[in-house]
């Protein structure tokens, strides 16, 4: 009996060493696939992996790492905000346009985030209380603010060449880009509010079983609010961050397709699409990973047509590697 | 079966599985099992949750490869192992737990799933939809081959998987806890087509934790525990203390522990009920739930019990009825404004409606009070969800590495007090459960019922939903029975008379008056 006791603990701590191991690896997640990307570009072009080059990767990826974040919050639920490129071109309108207003310039950014905001309220409202789909609701909205967009400017291009927050977009602090820093604040925010805080666990508790979580005490209908809520907002925030890099907004061409970007992103980073799994460092990770690819492959000298071949078989690809790695290691 | 047939049946097994052991890493899930099966007849596999009878079937099914030197021999010839679509066609079925049917498809298109009968490379409908009556036929019962399975009962879904392992001239079928959810009436039939299918020559492998199914159907049964194999028993050695000692190892002389105690009108009541009706299902329904009592909610299943368990929790909307707890009316619109008033509610199906299977043990645990818990700006209390899920790890006895492994890491019956626990936190003061013992294993049945009688001593008023009756007499103070809806009546226990098993069914079934 004692035998079979000191065994069956030796057996267990072999169990917990290989199960650490796997969980230390499926933290990973996709950072190998990122350093490998990285790796083989500096290959190609020495010049991938320099301090000028990598700053103008991770200035690339700010915009996309912010609306991910708030795609991290809505897919954890089981959800999906197809809507936040049109939001962030709605924003990105009346950040313009409030900069145009004398005196009141600055305000401009606190006004692109609110107006994001609004939009991200109205479709957790519908998702949360008139129980309608997330795809179709925010389908819906995708096409209803990209009209608002092009209506806020009647279908121009608004310019402010004296841009009061254009530091946002061109600024540094101690030689990091400001849309680093944001992008980065937004992570690290995101990450305490997922893992730190009750909602947090809430988000996780309804995107792995709705249900249950009802019969929990969840109020689920607010968890549903706040995520797209955050979506929303955070797509504000991204529509403030690319007025203040290009001095301009368009209703028509701004933000086009965006939405897949920051959902490629989740998945990258390993976030289940069914809801109730992932973290905000996957799709941190995720976010670097396509920004990587698109410039690596603009300094390989690819063509704009085989950049776009390749990014979508990379994604698919990565996914699938990913999908199988976890299914070996649940193999237990 | 024709006398020579018989003999050569018991001359020559048509299933055997010889020396199976399956590790995963250092894990040993089987160690050395042999199982022997005859054809036409019903052999019985128990053992407690975790005892390795899953893993058994699944390399029997080909999903798992078993470890080299284990054989699997049909009609004497060894066959490939770890080949599901070979495991197929050597005429094994296995018909899951949780049925794996589309319900948006006809009960024909169903059997032949993947398998359709075809004229020049086109499914063929008209052979398909007459194959399927013949199969249906061949069970002995009655829907068309055209109906929609959403359209059907659990019960009537159970037997297209039937029928749909008979389309694929199965010869050897497993059945894993069939009647989990049918009700008595669906059982019965489930048992006479068993019987069809038996005189058909037809070799079952029955998994079940409900003894009496075993008394009643088995010709042998075989009890697997902790992995390896025990021993196997014929009909006629058959013995209810000695199957329970095989499966646990030890003697559960005193499986239900409690002592019954009398119904007394002078406790106070904690729960008055009063004419609730869901519009539907559900007609005035009225009852008064004492502290410290264990009342047992019995009835067949679809009588309401769990419907009426719902109302009461605020899961679904009551169009009339009202409640009052500890004397004082209150209202609840939802299972958040139940849990505040102190009524908790155990679900019938923990996967699907009860836990966060990709969350830790922990959270799981915490997840009723992580608001109440809460340090300021909503920040989680860690420690102190360390703290319950600890506590209740070693109260509850949970069997596990970690409260921070994931709760669907763990057995039926540790999720189950994972469940159990969540609810204990909010602190209820009146408590619903429904089926608490559900696909649990005898040792953690024990365990939970002795947590019913010491929450029951400690005042908190138990509301028990039960389908198995033993655990209804061996548990409850009081029995109120359900049937279609409204309750038939209520069975008490009177001096030196315990509860009467048929008294209950009486009412269940609406064979006595009142």
């Amino acid at each position: 009996m004692t035998d079979k006791a000191t065994e069956m603990s030796a057996g267990d701590q072999a169990v917990g060493r290989s199960r650490r191991l796997r969980t230390a690896f499926a933290a990973l997640g996709m950072l190998p696939v990122l350093i490998l990307l990285a790796a083989g570009f500096q290959i190609m072009n020495p010049r991938f992996l320099t301090e000028t080059n990598l700053l103008i990767v991770t200035q690339q990826s700010s915009i996309n790492i912010v609306l991910a974040a708030g795609m991290t919050f809505v897919i954890l639920t089981g959800g999906i905000d197809l809507s936040v490129g049109s939001i962030l071109a709605a924003s990105a309108m009346v950040a313009v346009m409030v900069s145009l207003v004398p005196e009141w310039g600055m305000f401009g950014v606190p006004a692109a985030i609110l107006v994001g905001l609004g939009f991200g309220v109205i479709n957790g409202l519908l998702v949360a209380y008139i129980k309608l789909p997330p795809f179709i609701v925010t389908l819906g909205s995708l096409t209803a603010v990209r009209g608002v967009a092009r209506l806020l400017g009647q279908d121009t291009t608004v310019f402010n060449s004296d841009l009061p927050f254009d530091f946002i977009g061109n600024g540094s602090l101690f030689g990091i880009p400001w849309l680093v820093i944001i992008a980065l604040s937004v992570v690290v925010l995101s990450w305490l509010v997922l893992k730190r805080t009750v909602l947090g666990t809430w988000i996780y508790a309804v995107g792995g079983n709705a249900e249950a979580a009802r019969l929990t005490g969840i109020k689920v209908p607010l968890v549903l609010l706040f995520v797209y809520g955050v979506s929303g907002l955070l797509a504000g925030l991204g529509g403030a961050m690319s007025a203040a890099r290009l001095y301009a907004a368009n209703g028509l061409q701004l933000g086009q397709s965006y939405e897949l970007d920051a959902i490629a992103a989740v998945i990258l980073g390993g976030t289940s699409f069914v809801g109730g799994v992932g973290s905000i460092w996957g799709t941190l990770i995720g976010g670097l990973i396509i920004a990587v690819l698109s410039n690596g492959l603009i300094l390989a000298g690819v063509s704009d047509i085989w950049q776009y071949i390749i990014k979508g078989l990379v994604i698919i690809v990565a996914v699938a590697l990913d999908r199988y790695r976890l299914q070996a290691g649940a193999r237990t | 079966m024709t006398a020579a047939a018989r003999i050569e049946a018991v001359r020559q097994p048509v299933l055997e599985m010889r020396h199976i052991s399956k590790t995963f890493g250092p894990i040993r899930a089987l160690q050395d099992v042999s199982l022997t099966v005859h054809a036409g007849e019903l052999h019985a596999l128990m053992g407690e949750n975790g005892a390795g009878k899953s893993t058994l079937m699944k390399v029997l099914s080909g999903a798992y490869r078993p470890d080299p030197g284990g054989d699997i021999l049909i009609d004497g010839a060894p066959v490939a192992t770890g080949d599901p679509i070979k495991a197929r066609a050597n005429g094994i079925a296995v018909i899951y737990q949780e049925l794996s049917l589309a319900p948006n498809l006809t009960v024909a298109q169903n059997i032949f799933l993947g398998n359709e009968p075809r004229r020049f490379g086109i499914v063929d409908r008209d052979q398909c939809n007459r194959r399927a009556k013949e199969i249906i036929a061949r069970l002995g019962v009655s829907f068309p081959a055209r109906a929609l399975v959403s359209s059907l009962s659990l019960g009537e879904r159970q037997m297209v998987e039937i029928a749909r392992a008979l389309s694929t001239s199965a010869r050897i079928i497993v059945m894993d806890e069939p009647t989990t959810s049918l009700t008595s009436r669906e059982t019965d039939r489930l048992f006479e087509v068993i019987a069809t299918l038996k005189s058909q020559g037809i070799a079952i492998i029955y998994i079940s934790h409900r003894m009496e199914e075993v008394y009643q159907l088995a010709d042998r049964v075989s009890v697997l525990r902790d992995s390896g194999y025990v021993g196997t028993l014929d009909r006629a050695d058959l013995n209810a203390s000695r199957l329970v000692s095989m499966m646990v190892g030890r003697d559960l002389s005193a499986f239900y522990k409690k002592d019954h105690r009398p119904p007394d009108s002078n406790r106070a009541i904690a729960l008055s009920v009063r004419g609730m009706s869901d519009g539907n299902l559900l007609k005035d329904c009225s009852f008064d739930l004492h502290k410290g009592e264990v009342l047992a909610l019995a009835g067949l299943v679809g009588s309401g019990r769990t419907e009426l368990a719902r109302l009461i929790f605020g899961a679904d909307r009551h169009t009339s009825g009202t409640l009052e707890l500890d004397g004082k009316p209150i209202s609840i619109g939802s299972p958040r404004e139940a849990l505040d008033a102190g009524i908790a509610y155990l679900t019938e199906d923990r996967k699907e409606l009860g836990l966060f299977l990709d969350m830790s043990i922990s959270d799981n645990i915490s997840m009723g009070v992580l608001a109440r818990d809460a340090q300021a700006g909503g920040v989680r209390d860690f420690a102190t969800a360390e703290r319950r899920a600890a506590k209740a790890v070693s109260e509850l006895s949970i069997r596990t590495r970690s409260v921070q492994a994931n709760a669907g890491s763990l057995s039926g019956g540790n999720q189950q007090k994972v469940l159990l626990a969540r609810l204990l936190e909010t602190e209820p003061r009146v408590l619903i459960l429904d089926e608490p013992t559900r696909g649990v294993d005898v040792g953690a049945k024990s365990e939970i019922y002795r947590l019913i009688d010491d929450l029951a001593k400690k005042g908190i008023a138990i509301l028990m939903i039960s389908s198995e009756l033993p655990e209804v007499i061996g548990v409850a103070d009081r029995v109120l029975v359900m049937r279609d809806g409204t309750i038939a009546g209520e069975v008490t226990a009177s001096a030196g008379q315990p509860l009467s098993q048929e008294a209950i069914m009486e009412l269940a079934t609406g064979a006595a008056k009142g």
